[in-house]
Parts: structure tokens; C-alpha cells; sequence
């Protein structure tokens, strides 16, 4: 037999989430992975069985801790698009800011647990720490840390005041200085480098082909963002995806970097286009029969729901594909050919959230 | 690593980014979606709260004149708090402390009398 097999996960220091690979390996280089899942799966979308589209809200954004608030806008600009509801001009931009707050905090995060899974302890605690400040605007603003629960079908359930959007801007000062910060680090530290250049490489041609999507996609050369199709706000402000040619590990920490300073500006021009007026238009009724695809760009990537309504208040189905679930099939071209060693920072690389793959 | 050499520096002699957790608890801010409360006196046991709840934690019969809620499954959205149409409903600018053992909220609520509501757990 060649080689051997080695069970990677579902328990394993460098997983967030219990994921499992089968790697098998010759003299410390993997030969061929193959990911199993099946861990976290709880059923989410058979919930909509027996909660009616409103409380489906809350239940979706139960899918992703990190992108609760974009799962709940997804589905929500679904179920809008069904019933012929337009969200008032004042909730599209709120949805922004609230959006691109959740892609800092998860950007943040993934660069924390990068760097922890190269060992990096101090930058990644150093991450965390800049990313609690914008956990703390999630709380002052919607109520909660995580789960912001602001998303209802035809706006949003909070406001924002002028103090608090002054303030806002005035945290998200401080953050730019604490990731500017470390960005010589991130961006040109020998040891970082040494880990991630020219690990995991994936090109064009392959990136498209696996369909992977977000980020991963973005690292590769492909400019493709979801925030294009002007969803929410996102057609009346200005910005640019960002885009990298090496399709490696350092590649796509550089993607997710930058993204960082792109939220920033997008949520400074939210604020400062915010316009006045209410938050939410008053829905009656339930949405007629019918189907709709609603597609939403989260942290990891591409967000796609489809809904089937049949005229009740229960949905028919219900069926969410998250941005992980597209790019676990990168992992099995990318692992092989690398050394065992490196196969934490090639698996962290994808931002794998396996709660939301499982749904 | 050379990077965050100083960094590191400034951080072990600086100050504590972390709060020693329970002696120094962290203030919530306002608006914070904390522990839910129920006004007996102003409930009227209509029943919206237990309807829109999406963790289906709350419990409400008018005939025993009962308002039950099940604290480990509230999920703290605050759906209910928006659709009461009394008010009588609320969320404390606090978390629920932690307990040692299961408990269930169980409202006693007159309606249509003078006002008056006994807590009690079942």
C-alpha cells in the first residue's frame, strides 16, 4: 500500500470547527485529501417546516455566528423580492453599514486565527483585541455582539442616531490604527511569508473551474464580487474589488486585508450618504407562491438562497448554499504536493466555517 | 516577528486588555438585549409574544391566567418585546447570571383586575 492515511480532525488545536480530512501521506508530503463532514449538521432548513417566514429570521442567522447579519439580509431580500416589497432608502444603507461591520469583524478574526494556526500567537491575540472594538459598535447599535437580529422583511429593526454614528466613525478610526498597525507584519514579516507564499497556489483556471467563490476567488485573479449586483446601498457607493494574481495562502491573506480598509471606507461612505426618512415599511400578508434566488456577499464569498413559497406561511423549501460549501473542492487540489506541516495554514487559508457548510 | 517585537513589549508592561471576569463585571451598553422581563400588571395574555417567538420559549394561557417562559431556550432577539402590544414586556441592560440548576419563569397574571402579579418558579 503507498503511503499512509492520517485522519486530520474533526479534533485538532488548529480547527475552529469539527472538520475531517483524510490525508493520505508519503514521507510528510500529502498524496490526496478527502474532506468528510457531518458533525454539525442541525437541520436549519427543515425549521422552516414549522416556522413561519418571519421566525425563519432568526433561525437563519443561527446558520453563521460571523455572518449572521448577512444571512438574515439574504433571506430577507429574498422574501422582499416575492412579495414586491421595497426596503426604505434609509434601511439599504443602514444594511450596509451593519454588512460591512460583520465583514471586519470576520476579516479580523480569520487574520487572528491565520496567524494562530502559524503559530503567530501575539499577532493573533493582537487581532483579536482591535476586533473587539467593532463587536462592542455591534452591541451599542443592534443590541447584540454576534447575532445582531436588526434584519426584518422591508427594512431593519434598529436606528442609528447621529451621536452614534459619530462614534461609530470614531471607533472605526481607532481600528484602522490597530490593523495598520500590524500590517508590516502581516504583509512583510519573514516568518509570515515563509509559511504562506507559494502554499496552496490555486490558478485562474482552476479557482473557476472548482467554482470557488469570495476571496478565494478574488486571491486567484478573478474579480468577482457578489456587492457588485448593487444589492442593499452597494449600487450607489463607490468601490472596487479587491483582486490578487498569486492565488496562494499569502495572496489571500492580502485579499482579506485590504478588504479590511475597503469595509472601512464603504461604511464612511454609508454614513455619510445616509439618508433620513423610516426604517422599514409595514408588511401585511403572507408571500404568494412562487420561487426566488436571492444571492448576498458574505465574508467567505458568495451566499445563495433559494425560497419556495406556496401562498402559506410556512416555505416549501428552503435551501441555503454558503460560501464554504463552494470552496471545500479547492481543498482537494490545493493540499496535495504539500507538506503535512502546512496543512493547517492551507485549510485556514479558505476560511472554512463548517457550521455554515452543515447548516 | 522582528515587527512585533515592540508591540509585544507594550503590552506586557501596559494595562490589562482583559477584565478580570466576575470580580469586575462589563457594563453593558444601551439597548443591550439582556435578561427579559414580563410586567404582570400591565400583561393582558393575548398571546403575541408566544406566537412570534421563533425559539418558541414562551408559554401563554389565558384560561389558568398563566405567562411561562423558558430562560435556557430564549434565543434574546427581542421579537416579543416588539410585538407586545401592551408593553409590558422588556429586556434589562443585563445578561442572565448563570445558575446552578434548570429554572422556568412562571407568571401569574389577572387581567381585567387591579394590578398585582406573583412570581413564582415551577
Amino acid at each position: 500500500m503507498a503511503g499512509t492515511i492520517l485522519p486530520f480532525g474533526p479534533q485538532h488545536p488548529v480547527l475552529p470547527e469539527p472538520l475531517h480530512l483524510n490525508l493520505q501521506i508519503e514521507d510528510e508530503i500529502v498524496v490526496s485529501a478527502t474532506p468528510a463532514f457531518g458533525y454539525v449538521h442541525r437541520g436549519l432548513e427543515k425549521l422552516a417546516d414549522i416556522r413561519d417566514f418571519r421566525q425563519m429570521i432568526q433561525v437563519v442567522e443561527r446558520v453563521c455566528g460571523i455572518c449572521s447579519m448577512i444571512h438574515a439580509l439574504t433571506y430577507c431580500q429574498g422574501l422582499e423580492e416575492l412579495m414586491g416589497i421595497e426596503p426604505t432608502p434609509r434601511a439599504r444603507f443602514l444594511r450596509v453599514i451593519w454588512s460591512e461591520l460583520h465583514r471586519l469583524h470576520s476579516h479580523l478574526l480569520w487574520l487572528g486565527l491565520f496567524a494562530d494556526a502559524m503559530g503567530f500567537e501575539s499577532l493573533f491575540m493582537q487581532l483579536w483585541k482591535v476586533r473587539e472594538r467593532i463587536m462592542d459598535i455591534n452591541e451599542a447599535t443592534a443590541g447584540n455582539r454576534v447575532i445582531l437580529s436588526v434584519n426584518v422583511i422591508g427594512g431593519v429593526r434598529r436606528d442609528l442616531d447621529s451621536g452614534q454614528t459619530a462614534w461609530i466613525l470614531s471607533e472605526l478610526a481607532e481600528v484602522e490604527k490597530g490593523f495598520s498597525a500590524m500590517s508590516r507584519t502581516i504583509l512583510h514579516d519573514y516568518t509570515v511569508q515563509k509559511r504562506t507564499r507559494g502554499k496552496g497556489a490555486l490558478s485562474r483556471s482552476q479557482a473557476m473551474e472548482l467554482g470557488c467563490v469570495g476571496p478565494m476567488l478574488r486571491a486567484s485573479g478573478v474579480s468577482q464580487d457578489m456587492r457588485l449586483l448593487g444589492y442593499a446601498a452597494y449600487g450607489e457607493l463607490e468601490f472596487a474589488p479587491v483582486v490578487e494574481q498569486d492565488g496562494d495562502c499569502y495572496a489571500r491573506c492580502r485579499v482579506r486585508f485590504a478588504e479590511l480598509g475597503q469595509s472601512i471606507g464603504l461604511i464612511r461612505q454609508a454614513i455619510a450618504k445616509l439618508p433620513a426618512g423610516d426604517t422599514s415599511v409595514p408588511v401585511k400578508g403572507r408571500p404568494p407562491a412562487g420561487e426566488v434566488v436571492a444571492r448576498a456577499e458574505q465574508p467567505r464569498g458568495e451566499c445563495l438562497y433559494y425560497i419556495k413559497a406556496n401562498g402559506g406561511k410556512f416555505l416549501d423549501r428552503l435551501r441555503i448554499r454558503t460560501p464554504t460549501f463552494a470552496n471545500i473542492p479547492a481543498l482537494t487540489v490545493m493540499l496535495p504536493g504539500i507538506e503535512l506541516a502546512d496543512v493547517p495554514v492551507v485549510l485556514l487559508s479558505i476560511d472554512p466555517c463548517i457550521s455554515c457548510t452543515e447548516r | 516577528m522582528v515587527f512585533m517585537i515592540p508591540v509585544v513589549l507594550k503590552n506586557l508592561f501596559g494595562r490589562c486588555a482583559t477584565r478580570p471576569y466576575p470580580q469586575s463585571p462589563r457594563q453593558l451598553f444601551a439597548g443591550s438585549r439582556g435578561q427579559l422581563i414580563n410586567d404582570a400588571g400591565k400583561c393582558i395574555l393575548c398571546g403575541t409574544c408566544a406566537r412570534s417567538c421563533p425559539s418558541q420559549c414562551l408559554t401563554v394561557s389565558r384560561k389558568e391566567g398563566l405567562w411561562q417562559y423558558e430562560p435556557f431556550a430564549c434565543v434574546f432577539c427581542g421579537v416579543c418585546v416588539e410585538a407586545c402590544p401592551a408593553g409590558s414586556l422588556s429586556q434589562l441592560g443585563q445578561w442572565r447570571p448563570a445558575v446552578r440548576e434548570r429554572e422556568r419563569v412562571v407568571l401569574k397574571v389577572e387581567v381585567k383586575s387591579e394590578k398585582s402579579g406573583v412570581r413564582s418558579e415551577a
